[in-house]
This record gives C-alpha cells, sequence and structure tokens, in this order.
C-alpha cells in the first residue's frame, strides 16, 4: 500500500514506454497503400518511419525489353494524375538524343494538355485533401469541375486516365476541330468557380488553424531534402523547371513562378491554388494560337538511339521528374531510370513532424500530395 | 445463356442441371426479403492501389453518383464491410495483406474486381518480377470489370451483375439439392 | 558558366580526375576513394556550390557496378554528372554521400535493394521495396522461373 502511494506520490519512478503504431497499408488518409510506423507518447509523435514497397511492380526491368516508343504506355501508370507529363519527359528524352525538331504545333498543344493536366491534378488533390480535414463537400466540388476537363480528355485522345499521347516524334493523332473552343469554354467556366474553392477552405478559420505553422521546413533543409514542387517552392526553394530550363511552347508564353516564404502545410496548400490560376493564364495566351502544321514527324520503324547517357527533366504537379536513358546502340534501352518526384518529398516527413500530433501528421502528408505508385513504380 | 428451370429444359440439353428442392412458401419468400435488402445496401471498403482507385472516387463524384443505389457507405475497416473492390496491381508484398483483409470481413462477403491489373496482371504480365498475375490468386473472386481503367458506368455495371448474383443466393433451405448429368446430345436426324 | 568553362574549371581543380563533355552535360568520372571528398568539395566551392543532387542512378555493366550523381546548382543553374565505379561485381562497395546531400539515404537504399551495391557509414542500410531474401532484379543475369513469364 505505501509502494503505491509512493509511486504516485513520486512520479518518476513510473516507468513509460514508446507505444508504436502503425497506419498500416489500407488507410484511408494515406493517399495509397504506405505504411507508416509512428513512434507515439501520449499522442505527440516521437519518430515516423515509412515502409513502401507495397505497389512496387518492376517498370524499370520491364523498360529494359521493350522499344522506345513502348515505353510511354508503362510511364502513364506512374504518377497517373500527370500522365501527359510523364509521356512527354519520354518523348522528350528520345527526340533530344536523335535531335530531332518537332513542328511547333506539336509544341503548342503538348503545353496546353500539360497545363489543363496540371489543374486536374491539383482539383483532386484539393478534393481529397479537404476530404481528409473532415470537410466532405470539397470532394463533390472539385471532382464536379475535374469532370469537365476529363470529357475534353475523352473526346480527344479516347481515354480519361491513361492517355498515351505523346509519343517520340510528335503527337499519336490530331485534335479535333471542336477543341479550341471547349477548352475556352471551359477557362470561363473554371475561373467563375474558383472563388468557391477560396469561400470553402482557405478563408475557413478551423482549416488555418490546423495547417498555419504545422510541417515547417527551412530553404536549406528543402534543398537538403531535394523537395522539389509547390511544396519546395513553399518555402523558397526556385527550382521550376519550366522557369529554368524551358521545354516545348513554355519559352512562348508569360507567366510568375508563385514562391512563398513561410514553409509550412498553409503555404504549400496556397501555392497550388495559385498555380491552377496561372495554368488558366497560360491554357488563355496559347489556345487562340495554335499553329498549322504536321502533328508528327516521320520517324523510322525501330528506333536506335545513339550510345550515351541522356537526361531530361519536366515539372509534373508532384515536382521535378526526370528520366534517365542509357543507350548502348541497340533496338532497347540498357537502362532506364524516373525519377519521381514522390521520392524525395515523402522522406522529408520525418523532419517535418517531430513534436506534432498524430492529427497533424494527416495534414502534412496531405499538404505534400504523394501519390504512391509514383514512389513505388 | 441465363438460369435454366426444369420446365425449360430439354432433353438433349448439355449442362448439368441443380434443382433445390422444394422449399416452402415461407423460407423462399424469406430468402428473397434478405437477398433484396443485401443487394441494395452492400458497403465497399475502400481499398485503392493503382489508377483504378480514381474511378472509384469517381464513382462517387456527382455526375456518376452511387449514392442511388444505396453504396456510398463506404468504411474504412474490414469489420464493417460488406463487399471489396480491388482496384489496382496486387504485388508479391501486397497479397498477404489482401488475405487478411478478406479474411477480417464477415460473412456474407462479395469481391469485385476491377481493372485488367486484378484480373491477369494487366499491362505488367510480361517481364514483371514482382506483380501476381490476378487477384484470383490471393482470394475468391464473384465479378470480374475490365478496362484499363474501366469507365465509372462500367464499374457501375459490373456492381449490378452482383447485384443480380446476390438476388440468387438461397441462404436457407441449402439441404436436398439434386443434381441430374446432362445426357450427351444425339443427333435425331 | 557555359559548359567549356565548366570542363575547364574541373579540369583545373581535380587533376586526377576524367572529365569529357557528354552529349548534354559535363561529365566526371572518380575513383572511389575520392568521392566523398570530391562531393563536399563540389558542394562547398563558390564557383560550382552544387547543392542539389537531382538523381542517384545505379547501373549494371559486365565488369562493376556504376552509380550516377546528377548534380544542379540553385544559384547558378548549371548542371553536371559525376560518375564512380566499384572495383568488382562480386562485393560492391562505395562511399556515402549523405553527409553531403540528405536526399542521397533513401537512393542509396534503392540502389542497394535492387542492385547489391554497400555504402559504407550509411546509419540505416536496409531493403526498401522488397524482401530480405531476394535477389538484386536489375542486375542482368537475374533469372527467376518462377516470378518472371518471359516475351
Amino acid at each position: 500500500m505505501s509502494e503505491i502511494k509512493e509511486i504516485f506520490v513520486n512520479s518518476d519512478k513510473l516507468k513509460t514506454d514508446d507505444y508504436q503504431i502503425n497506419m498500416g497499408p489500407q488507410h484511408p488518409s494515406t493517399h495509397g497503400v504506405l505504411r507508416l510506423l509512428i513512434k507515439l507518447e501520449g499522442e505527440i509523435v516521437l519518430d515516423v518511419e515509412p515502409h513502401i514497397g507495397y505497389v512496387h511492380s518492376g517498370i524499370e526491368k520491364m523498360c529494359e525489353s521493350l522499344a522506345y516508343n513502348q515505353i510511354g504506355h508503362l510511364t502513364d501508370r506512374m504518377d497517373y494524375l500527370s500522365a501527359m507529363m510523364n509521356n512527354e519527359a519520354v518523348s522528350l528524352c528520345v527526340e533530344n538524343a536523335l535531335q530531332i525538331e518537332v513542328p511547333d504545333r506539336v509544341k503548342y498543344i503538348r503545353t496546353i494538355m500539360d497545363e489543363l493536366m496540371r489543374i486536374s491534378s491539383h482539383q483532386l488533390w484539393w478534393s481529397a485533401y479537404g476530404m481528409d480535414m473532415g470537410a466532405t463537400t470539397c470532394f463533390f466540388y472539385g471532382l464536379r469541375d475535374r469532370q469537365h476537363i476529363l470529357n475534353i480528355f475523352e473526346d480527344t485522345f479516347g481515354a480519361r486516365l491513361t492517355l498515351n499521347y505523346n509519343t517520340p516524334g510528335g503527337l499519336m493523332f490530331d485534335i479535333k476541330p471542336d477543341f479550341q473552343k471547349k477548352v475556352k469554354d471551359f477557362v470561363k467556366y473554371f475561373r467563375k468557380k474558383l472563388p468557391e474553392y477560396d469561400q470553402l477552405l482557405t478563408g475557413n478559420i478551423i482549416f488555418q488553424e490546423r495547417t498555419k505553422g504545422i510541417g515547417y521546413l527551412s530553404l536549406e533543409d528543402t534543398i537538403y531534402y531535394g523537395v522539389t514542387g509547390p511544396s519546395g517552392r513553399a518555402a523558397g526553394f526556385s527550382c521550376d523547371v519550366r522557369k529554368h530550363h524551358p521545354y516545348s511552347a513554355y519559352p512562348f508564353v508569360k507567366f510568375n513562378e508563385i514562391l512563398d516564404t513561410a514553409g509550412d502545410s498553409f503555404a504549400r496548400y496556397y501555392c497550388r491554388i495559385l498555380e491552377m490560376h496561372e495554368s488558366l493564364n497560360i491554357i488563355e495566351q496559347l489556345i487562340d494560337n495554335i499553329p498549322e502544321g504536321d502533328y508528327a514527324v516521320k520517324m523510322k520503324g525501330v528506333v536506335k538511339l545513339p550510345e550515351g547517357q541522356y537526361y531530361q527533366r519536366v515539372e509534373t504537379s508532384k515536382g521535378d521528374f526526370g528520366v534517365f536513358i542509357e543507350s548502348d546502340g541497340k533496338k532497347t534501352p540498357y537502362r532506364v531510370k524516373f525519377r519521381s518526384p514522390g521520392f524525395s518529398n515523402m522522406f522529408a516527413l520525418n523532419k517535418m513532424c517531430k513534436g506534432l500530433k498524430i492529427a497533424d501528421l494527416v495534414a502534412i502528408m496531405g499538404a505534400l500530395d504523394l501519390v504512391m505508385p509514383d514512389i513505388d513504380r | 445463356m441465363g438460369i435454366m428451370y426444369k420446365h425449360n429444359y430439354k432433353e438433349n440439353d448439355y449442362p448439368v442441371i441443380a434443382e433445390y428442392e422444394g422449399g416452402s412458401i415461407l423460407l423462399t419468400s424469406l430468402d428473397a426479403i434478405a437477398n433484396w435488402a443485401r443487394s441494395n445496401s452492400p458497403w465497399p471498403l475502400t481499398f485503392g492501389t493503382r489508377c483504378c482507385a480514381m474511378e472509384l472516387m469517381a464513382i462517387g463524384e456527382p455526375h456518376y453518383d452511387f449514392a442511388r443505389f444505396g453504396f456510398e457507405v463506404a468504411r474504412a475497416s474490414p469489420r464493417q464491410a460488406d463487399m471489396i473492390l480491388i482496384c489496382g496491381t496486387i504485388n508479391y508484398k501486397m497479397a498477404p495483406v489482401l488475405k487478411r483483409l478478406y479474411d477480417q470481413m464477415p460473412d456474407p462477403k462479395y469481391v469485385i474486381a476491377v481493372g485488367s491489373c486484378t484480373i491477369s496482371g494487366g499491362p505488367f504480365f510480361y517481364n514483371s518480377y514482382a506483380v501476381v498475375r490476378g487477384a484470383d490468386h490471393v482470394i475468391p473472386v464473384d465479378v470480374y470489370v475490365p478496362g484499363c481503367p474501366p469507365r465509372p458506368e462500367a464499374l457501375l455495371f459490373g456492381i449490378f451483375q452482383l447485384q443480380k448474383k446476390i438476388m440468387r443466393e438461397r441462404n436457407f433451405k441449402k439441404k436436398n439439392i439434386k443434381y441430374t448429368e446432362a445426357k450427351p446430345i444425339v443427333n435425331k436426324k | 558558366m557555359t559548359n567549356e568553362e565548366l570542363k575547364e574549371y574541373l579540369t583545373g581543380q581535380f587533376p586526377e580526375a576524367n572529365v569529357v563533355q557528354g552529349p548534354q552535360f559535363v561529365e566526371m568520372t572518380v575513383s572511389a576513394e575520392t568521392l566523398l571528398a570530391t562531393a563536399g568539395k563540389l558542394k562547398n566551392a563558390k564557383e560550382t556550390s552544387f547543392d542539389y543532387l537531382m538523381n542517384l542512378t545505379g547501373i549494371d555493366y559486365p565488369d562493376c557496378i556504376s552509380v550516377v550523381y546528377h548534380l544542379e546548382s540553385t544559384r547558378l543553374h548549371q548542371v553536371m554528372v559525376l560518375k564512380v565505379k566499384t572495383a568488382n561485381r562480386e562485393e560492391p562497395v562505395l562511399d556515402t554521400v549523405t553527409p553531403v546531400w540528405r536526399t542521397a539515404k533513401y537512393h542509396e537504399r534503392e540502389v542497394f535493394d535492387l542492385l547489391g551495391v554497400k555504402f559504407n557509414n550509411h546509419t540505416d542500410l536496409r531493403r526498401l521495396f522488397l524482401e530480405d531474401d531476394w535477389g538484386y532484379p536489375l542486375r542482368k543475369d537475374y533469372v527467376d522461373e518462377v516470378r518472371i513469364i518471359s516475351r
């Protein structure tokens, strides 16, 4: 009896252990199959360790037995929300290696499709983020607007999600005559709907309390950990590939790079909202001036690259996507590697989450915009 | 072909016929009510691995609303779910997890395999070292929905086929099933 | 700096390295022992300041395994390639560059997982995607009768 009393009076005799829980592969908030081992003390997070590999399919090994214009259909399945830009990265890499110049029409169409894909990816991210925070209305608003873009894609390419439209040498087929009208209608419609997104989430006091100051990462840490995309630009890291190493029709357009200095989850969120505005501006500058011409350059049946190593970067909606091809002069590549932005973004999670609660962990992961097949390949 | 009952079985037809012997009017009505209730509210488990998960989210949006059919209550825990929609590639590391989720679901449970990756491995059939070629190597599947990814309307059609399958079940009287072997086809001309 | 100026600067600073102009960028091959020192100098020098590691790739050749680093400078916006080779294929060992670029920690785990290269002084060298008793799939002589259906 007296021992029990002693324990309650001198509480430093009470030993506590860390408690480790498993946020398993099947979970509604982890955006795919990610397994997190979280060490907790009460509800404060001490350490987060991600375990990945639950959707690893061996794409890089498969590419070593495919021809160069067959690699494109596998890149669609990696980061399925920016399938257009993944295809474009492989096509540009092969075209630069063979030193082929594509017609201007191809460049304009590629850029317009890229920006439409970027808007649709950010819409889906916004819907899922609102739903994770508990605001289920955002799910319906975001996906309702996204459906208009998917209708445009279906009329042009025949598919909603896995497009496979860019090939080395140009495009698979030409756009339809009513494409320009549909895109202009969509731009007018969406400009009226974007302020609704601000009314629903951005100005909401509960949302701001849950995301401001949470998940801070300084500028040196952002570069040290290699975090790119809107998550990196929220800390001031100027990493937009469209500005520093432009490709396709980006040299012909004027747009701003969205930078912020706060480095927390709310800054990452707001950078993406402003990027949607910038994408609409880019589309408006290009849609009326598509030049006439061919939609592809005539390529040989069997494509063989000269020997050497080639690297091409593209700005997807998640960050800096890179394709590395090593060729030894044969029909199939010797080694293909895909540098995915989600891989580097996700492993900075441990640094951002120390000392916060589990609910904040969900807020941080949502703001980073992770897609698991991109990380696992 | 549809289901063959005893009255439309001709003598030279080929397949095996299963006749449920009787069943009183009370038990068959109870069956009908139970099947009607189960087929109109199968609650899915949120399980999405790859691109087909986007089509799972798309049937929830206002254009292809799935709340009209009774299964918008997507449960996160397998202990509370009725059916599992497998959307996405299953690989060797994920297969034990899928089996464990299936084991945790209470009866009656149904499985729909969405997309070509779960039917046969899909685009990863050749030369991949880590993909299970088809989810039916791991758990038994009721309905297969082909496509890469299937359109949301195709996914809804697959769920309707599952509803029809549920309506055919017999839960209350399973004894005394008579199987008659069909006779070989004889050319009477 | 343009590619020619960068090539001259690197030839001056690292006389025992092999600097060539590749199809797109300047490529520098160093030996495995001087890797960490070279990486530190490339990051800290004012003329180069390569502080962002874009990509880390492992490639399997018939006689060795090579690792390729793509580096970018965020201040001067220039890109270069750093290459290093292991001594042999049976026991490939390299130094880790995690103290210089932290993002290399997980890329090196991936190279260990898929190709079998061990990195010295790595704090957490475990497999990333596959289980512990799997082979090394990205090697050219990887044979798996059960799992691969080849065409």
